[in-house]
């Protein structure tokens, strides 16, 4: 139980189970900005398994780490982008419910 | 083989559990909670765990990008934008029917079970040799040569998506 820490599979796992609790989230909320939050738990989730596998079996480990800054990178651009898109979709429709953006031709 | 509790591999290997339930537990607040607000300080707490999980990969500058980024900056991002745009209190009990739950916790069981198997079940092959010891100098010398385009290609991406928040969120405001 203590030796977790150095196996491949302990990472691998709590990635699967990120990734999971991120397509749950996703699924189940209702908002914008709770969906937001989903996908930041699944990108993470993907990330793990990055740097799992950048510690155990890459060949060369700096890969894995230099993949996951670029999805740090990538994933504060998302929310930058889509935190503004949320803004102003709540400035015209007053509600950030994914049920009350139905109308197009907004 | 199985370390005591009190040898500093044992003392590391119950703080590595902690991380895990830090992790996890934050990750359930994520998803579970009501409020918009408690559920991103629970996506911090997961993103704490996850960067100690970082710690425990041998890259301990990964897990200060992470902390300054996704708990430093995303999160604070995401608790100013639900500050302008939170629905009211009578507009969030409407929701959340006992199908769309039921069905959620479905999927994002199925996902994280078919991943899980997967990777409890593959056969990895570990390498012969290893090219360098993935330290912070190695990742600095990758980044400005073997990655280089890509380095650029980001701060590009990032020029633009700062750029294209700003005229997004200015886009429609009243009086100007």
């Amino acid at each position: 139980m203590l030796t977790l820490s150095t196996q491949l599979n302990t990472y691998l796992v709590i990635g699967a189970v990120l990734f999971g609790f991120g397509i749950f989230g996703l699924v189940r909320r209702p908002s914008l900005i709770g969906m937001l939050i989903a996908v930041e738990l699944v990108l993470s989730g993907a990330s793990i398994n990055f740097m799992a596998f950048n510690r155990f079996l890459a060949p060369d480990p700096t890969v894995g780490q230099i993949i996951t800054l670029f999805i740090m990178a990538i994933a504060a651009a998302e929310a930058a982008i889509s935190l503004s898109i949320v803004i102003a979709v709540y400035r015209n429709y007053k509600s950030i419910e994914v049920e009350d953006l139905v109308e197009l031709k907004g | 083989m199985n370390p005591s509790l009190f040898s500093p591999e044992g003392l590391a290997g119950v703080i590595f559990l902690i991380l895990i339930c830090v992790t996890m537990i934050g990750a359930i607040i994520a998803t579970c909670t009501k409020r918009l607000i408690r559920s991103v300080s629970g996506l911090a707490v997961c993103f704490v765990g996850v960067a100690g999980l970082y710690y425990f990969l041998s890259s301990p500058f990964v897990a200060m990008m992470e902390l300054l980024i996704y708990v430093g900056a995303v999160c604070v991002t995401i608790a100013f934008a639900i500050m302008l745009a939170e629905p009211d209190e009578a507009k969030m009990a409407r929701k959340l029917s006992g199908l769309s739950g039921g069905l959620a916790a479905v999927c994002g069981g199925a996902v994280s079970f078919a991943l899980g198997y997967a990777a409890v079940n593959g056969h990895w092959m570990a390498p012969a040799v290893q090219a360098n010891d993935g330290s912070l100098k190695m990742i600095g010398q990758s980044l400005l040569t073997k990655y280089s385009m890509v380095f650029e290609l980001i701060s590009i991406v990032l020029l633009v998506a700062i750029i294209g928040s700003v005229a997004l969120a200015r886009a429609g405001r009243r009086g100007n």
